[in-house]
């Protein structure tokens, strides 16, 4: 599934195109295989995706679905997704009734020529160090998908060996109200 | 009491009151096959699981209970996916139970395995992977639960051989809570503001359409269909799908829409000004080029299923209901269109200036196959039954045959399953054994599933078939002639080969054949006779004949050619 655009955070120029589904789901075998492939069938666009077991009950997950509600209709995927027997609730957050944030893990090689710029650039970005050796650091950030593109950005000019994202999760900002289905 | 998981599913499928099941067994399914010899389930051994998946179709669509097929594993679950599928794309409700290998097998490619459940995952409303025989029956209510509410559809029950084998204390679910399916709410209640904007639309209306859909059969909705289109004069179309939900004698039908459909029902539906879709979901081949249809129109779209609104044509006003309460809502509003006489006026012209038009039969033949229909649907008994392949017979029948009550046409619409006719009659006439079954088919749907014929013969059901032999894939060799210079590609079968008589005969059947109209009205009268046996009828007609009216595909359906229309301009 090819993103739409880079997502450029929550900012007075996010794209609306991109809404946050939060799906709560059974938690069962074979239920992300569902919701993963009715996106596939359907042709609709995945931006980013994250799972984990739900809160309030062993017997759900909550999945939270980053689309593209431009390329289809918000109502055709929402439609579609309920109609999904193990999806249980599904929430729309569009981006800006929302807080948002996600993990950014990176470990960059570091010298002693770079080292002093590295540690601004991740002290700037509010990052922490969580593992280090003689050579490298790693770096992880959770924050808003704005703050980890800018902090992507930021690494660009250092020598990365690896740098994983986990695709968003998010809650209603408080006092807005979520549409529900 | 302590049962086996076989003998669970098999007395939970008479707790929900199966009276037949439609299968083949084999190595993973087994064990279930043994405690049903002692069930009162009537059991159709068919010579190919596709044949027990489309029976099961017929039988739903015959009866409106769901229909039952029972397969095993690997080879056994694949040969019904096309089943599966086609019930998925017509929303009938079937439960299908496939074998598995057993657990601890799962994943290790054992003999026989395939992943059914993950096949059938985007062609079925749902489907379970069983993983222990305590709960088998909750498997089962929860599955004959999901195929008959809501939007109805096919369900599979996947049951790994250990399961069955294994041992569980009998018990079986009393309510909806213990189905175990927190996600799935059918029920819907009637949005009144909705239905309230639908009657000032309705009022404001001068030239509405009922757009009639498989949604209202669904819904058992015809009695309701009548009264509203009768109260309020609204001319009425019936979809492939819905072909008999609304009496085709009836003054107000315009006949069936679409790519074959009837020239006043299509340029209704063009020239309309309120479009008022019951149960239809705007399939592209109602629709043709979708930016030109309807394109005056405002839409009330009412359907179960809230995913089809606004996913082919937006609705001014969407309702989510069942058709029967929303016709008895408008009703009880006494929602009433302006006068309509001008706009019947138009129709009647229409009707008048283009009918349903074909060559006129010659005497020596060969035969017009929209005669040959005309004929045994002259020589049928009110309430016969008609199932159809998919290709021009299944078209002619539906513009042919005169339907006049719900579940008389069993046929193919969104997956235009070829191969469909024959096990779907056997499956209806299964359900109800006091209709007269007909199945009209094409010669190459006839030999995909002809083997099923040896199925109704040794089952004693006693179907007709009428094959419309011209030799040929018609609906195929009919676009190359109109759209690719008449350039037969792979279209050729062949008349004699096979001889439809012999193996007719062969596989118990009687065969007859006629060449001549002379010789189809007694070959037909012959076959109306036989009771006993299956029949089957070789047909010879035109291979030269095509569908019409027709818009060609992706065309406007103000592009409509007509039988007339299309032989004044060659």
């Amino acid at each position: 599934m090819t993103p739409p655009e880079p997502y450029l955070g929550v900012t007075d120029h996010t794209p609306i195109r991109l809404h946050i589904l939060s799906v709560l789901v059974e938690n069962k075998p074979g239920v992300l295989a569902r919701v993963a492939g009715l996106f596939a069938r359907r042709g609709f666009n995945i931006y980013s995706l994250a799972v984990a077991p739900a809160e309030s009950d062993a017997r759900f997950s909550r999945v939270t679905i980053v689309v593209d509600a431009e390329s289809t209709p918000l109502e055709q995927i929402v439609g579609q997704l309920d109609k999904l027997v193990n999806v249980v609730a599904i929430t729309d957050l569009a981006p800006k009734n929302a807080v948002e944030r996600e993990l950014l893990l990176a470990t960059i090689k570091t010298d002693v020529d770079n080292r002093t710029t590295l540690l601004d650039v991740i002290a700037n970005a509010g990052a922490a160090i969580i593992d280090v050796d003689a050579t490298s650091v790693t770096v992880m950030l959770a924050g808003t998908p704005g703050g980890c593109d800018d902090l992507e950005r930021a690494l660009e000019s250092y020598s990365k060996l690896e740098l994983h994202r986990t695709g968003r999760v998010a809650l209603p900002r408080l006092g807005k109200i979520a549409s529900a289905t | 009491m302590q049962l086996t998981g076989a003998e669970a599913l098999i007395k939970s499928l008479e707790q929900q009151g199966v009276d037949t099941v439609f299968g083949l067994p084999g190595g993973a399914i087994l064990p279930v096959y043994d405690p049903l010899l002692d069930s009162s389930i009537r059991h159709i051994l068919v010579r190919h699981e596709q044949g027990a998946g489309h029976m099961a179709e017929g039988y739903a669509l015959a009866t409106g209970r769901p229909g039952v097929a029972i397969v095993t594993s690997g080879p056994g679950a694949t040969n019904i996916v096309t089943p599966i599928g086609n019930a998925h794309m017509d929303s009938t409700p079937i439960v299908v139970i496939t074998g598995q290998v057993a657990t601890g097998s799962i994943g290790t490619d054992a003999f026989q395995e395939c992943d059914i459940t993950g096949i059938t995952m985007g062609i079925t409303k749902h489907n379970f992977l069983v993983q222990s025989a305590q709960e088998l029956p909750r498997a089962v209510a929860a599955a004959f639960h999901l195929a008959t509410t809501g939007r109805p559809g096919p369900v599979l029950i996947d049951v790994p051989k250990d399961v069955s084998q294994s041992k569980m204390e009998w018990w079986y679910p009393s309510t909806i809570e213990e189905f175990d399916l927190p996600g799935y709410h059918p029920e819907v209640l009637l949005d009144e503001e909705a239905v309230a904007r639908a009657v000032e639309l309705i009022s404001q209306s001068q030239r509405p359409v009922l757009y009639v859909g498989g949604g209202t059969l669904k819904s058992k909705a015809s009695p309701e269909l009548l009264a509203f289109a009768e109260r309020t004069n609204m001319p009425v179309v019936t979809t492939l799908m819905a072909r008999g939900a609304f009496p085709d004698s009836h003054d107000l039908h315009l006949g069936m829409p679409g790519m074959h459909g009837m020239y006043p029902a299509v340029t209704a539906i063009q020239r309309c000004d309120l479009l008022i879709s019951l149960g239809a979901r705007f399939d592209d081949r109602v629709t043709g080029k979708i930016s030109t249809f309807a394109a005056n129109a405002k839409v009330i779209h009412v359907d179960i299923d809230p995913a089809e609104f606004n996913k082919v044509r937006r609705a001014d006003v969407a309702i989510q209901s069942n058709v029967a309460a929303v016709l008895r809502a408008l009703d009880a509003s006494s929602a009433t269109p302006k006068s309509l006489d001008a706009w019947w006026k138009e129709l009647h012209g229409w009707q008048e200036q283009y009918p349903l038009a074909f060559a006129e039969p010659e005497l020596t033949g060969p035969l017009r196959p929209q005669h040959v229909i005309e004929s045994i649907a002259k020589r049928a008994e009110p309430g016969t039954i008609v199932t159809a392949g998919v290709g021009q017979h299944q078209m002619w029948a539906a513009q042919h045959w005169k339907f006049e009550e719900p579940g008389t046409f069993i046929n193919s619409g969104g997956a235009g399953t070829m191969g469909f006719g024959v096990p779907a009659a056997i499956g209806a006439k299964v359900g109800r054994p006091d209709k007269t079954v007909w199945c009209i088919d094409g010669d190459g749907c006839f030999q995909m599933t002809a083997q099923e014929m040896v199925t109704a013969r040794s089952q004693g059901v006693p179907i007709k078939v009428a094959i419309l032999n011209n030799a040929n894939l018609g609906m195929v060799r009919q676009w190359q002639e109109m759209f690719y210079d008449e350039r037969y590609s792979q279209v050729y079968l062949s008349a004699d080969l096979p001889d439809y008589v012999k193996w007719a005969e062969a596989m118990g059947c009687a065969g007859l054949r006629a060449t001549n109209p002379k010789e189809m009205d007694d070959v037909i009268d012959e076959a109306n006779k036989i009771n006993d046996v299956p029949v089957v009828i070789d047909f010879r007609t035109d291979a030269s004949e095509k569908v019409f009216p027709m818009v060609a595909a992706g065309a406007s359906n103000d592009d409509i050619m007509t039988y007339q229309s299309y032989r004044d301009a060659q």
